[in-house]
């Protein structure tokens, strides 16, 4: 399994690389449509709501609400199969609820994603996103409850 | 127009086990003949073939194999479990507008003995990279936090899921050439199964199977010549909705409206047959929760009733809707839903295992989460 490439490890090309340059420098950033207004998610060239006018990038709050949350059982890949059962959540951004950014919920921060029990975890529940450096020189978000 | 213009006259497939020996290749050609020789349709008379994108046998390797004629029409559906009917779909349409004569549609698949997609040697790309490097891998890890959040907006519960999983080993229990045939599913077991992905547990995930299917389709003028009772392909429809993401479709207005809506507004637009017209249905089932969220959107129920209408039977022979009849994708085979197609003709050919008394009229549906397809099927 040592030749599969670690699925923890996210795809940087032109269209996702704002968005994990903004993770680095410990911000959520998401494009916006320059016509309308409206978030874009995932990243992408064109708006679809003015595909004319290319999107501009914008940098969102990082609160938001857990939509759904699902829990992983092995068997799974390395390194997620060693670590599971973890906690999925979906966050439901405060700016724009349709954009649910899928991620991991922590207790603390600095805690490994297999932490949080499941029982601690209710859909509704105010969330604001942390940035962990992992390997390679990529950050990736985190989410911690609020309050 | 398509309707009733086309007719599946032949069904085969080979057998369904964990492991089977013979390479996909040559399963899928067993399974071609066998459905040729169901219709009594010579393999040189074959000039159009339609398939998936994740079908490994390309049409080159099959029409050479089976001795096939010259093809003018080829076809291939893109989305996995998406693509069953739309398979069948095209080839009517093929038929019907004169680009073919005799279609074949098939799959083989060795998901039982050979490699797992999500567990492939690929980096987070596209869509993936939003949610792999999280732990979401796995359809059923994407499918469990649509459940979630389904079970949370409408009250559904663990109960209605099994209802799902409980009605189809059944219809499994009754057909000898399921793989769960004679595996009995209680309540009791469902509610103690280990958990695959929570909510999801073992048995509200498919089979993983090696086998192979097919099927013919002919004008409706030939099809009264053929060997089997002619059933006629009624309606097709694909779905592709607005802003769409596939199995990870958190990023739209309403994930819980998938690809069943849109493609069942075209399915019913041409159609004769209602939702309250249709005697039993094939529904993708690779996990239970695309059921009730198939029931909302090809129109048995309201949005949000799907889990209810899962209650008091509704899903068994003699039942409202009786679904899923040879055990489907969840206890007969899973072969990317190709299972539910040569049910569906066999349920208005009265030859089921769970045969519906007098059934005339059969949705058979594709993958709900993925750009989709179904068709309604008839008979005479």
């Amino acid at each position: 399994m040592s030749d599969f490439p670690n699925p923890m490890i996210p795809l940087i090309d032109e269209d996702s690389q704002p968005f994990f340059e903004g993770c680095r420098r410990g911000e959520l950033r998401v494009q916006r449509c320059a016509e309308t207004g409206r978030l874009i998610f995932p990243p992408r060239p064109m708006s679809p709501w003015a595909p004319h006018t290319p999107p501009t990038w914008t940098t969102v709050s990082g609160r938001g609400r857990i939509w759904s949350f699902a829990v992983p059982h092995a068997p799974l890949l390395p390194p997620f199969h060693e670590r599971a059962p973890y906690v999925v959540v979906a966050v439901a951004l405060e700016e724009d609820p349709t954009v649910r950014l899928i991620g991991n919920l922590l207790a603390r921060e600095g805690d490994p994603i297999e932490a949080i029990r499941p029982e601690a975890v209710r859909i509704g529940a105010p969330v604001r996103a942390i940035f962990e450096a992992i390997e390679g020189g990529i950050t990736l978000p985190r989410w911690v409850l609020l309050g | 127009m398509l309707k009733d213009a086309t007719a599946i006259v032949g069904i085969g497939e080979t057998e369904f086990a964990k492991r089977l020996e013979p390479s996909e290749k040559a399963l899928a050609c067993r399974a071609i003949l066998a459905a040729l020789d169901d219709a009594g349709i010579a393999p040189g008379e074959v000039d159009g073939f339609a398939s998936y994108t994740m079908e490994t046998t390309d049409e080159v390797e099959i029409a050479k194999n089976i001795g096939a004629g010259d093809v003018t029409f080829f076809s291939q559906i893109h989305y996995g479990g998406g693509a069953g009917p739309g398979c069948v779909g095209h080839l009517a349409m093929a038929v019907a507008t004169g680009q073919c004569r005799v279609g074949v549609a098939w799959r083989s698949r060795k998901r039982g003995s050979g490699q797992r997609p999500w567990a492939g040697a690929v980096q987070a790309s596209a869509n993936a990279t939003w949610t792999r490097p999280y732990g979401l891998l796995r359809p059923v890890d994407e499918i469990a936090m649509l459940t979630r959040r389904y079970m949370h907006e409408y009250g559904a519960t663990r109960e209605h899921l099994a209802n799902v999983a409980l009605a189809v080993r059944r219809a499994a229990n009754r057909n000898p050439r399921a793989l769960m045939h004679e595996k009995s599913l209680t309540r009791e077991q469902y509610m103690s199964a280990r958990w695959i992905c929570e909510p999801l547990c073992l048995f509200d995930n498919c089979l993983e199977t090696d086998g192979a299917l097919a099927c013919v389709v002919v004008a409706a003028e030939r099809a009264r010549d053929c060997r089997q009772k002619p059933v006629y392909v009624h309606s097709f429809g694909q779905g592709l909705p607005q802003q769409h993401h596939t199995m990870v479709n958190y990023w739209c207005e309403d994930p819980l409206r998938g690809p069943a809506w849109t493609c069942a507004k075209q399915l019913y637009r041409h159609s004769e047959i209602r939702p309250e017209d249709v005697d039993v249905a094939q529904l993708y089932d690779a996990f239970t929760p695309l059921i009730p969220l198939s029931l909302e959107g090809y129109g048995f129920c309201q949005r949000g009733e799907g889990a209810a209408f899962t209650e008091n039977g509704n899903l068994e022979l003699g039942g409202r809707l009786p679904i899923n009849t040879s055990g489907g994708g969840l206890s007969e085979a899973y072969v990317h839903g190709f299972n539910l197609i040569n049910e569906g003709v066999r349920q208005l050919r009265g030859t089921s295992t769970s045969q519906v008394e007098g059934a005339r009229t059969c949705l058979v549906t594709a993958g709900e989460g993925v750009p989709t397809s179904a068709m309604l099927l008839r008979s005479a």
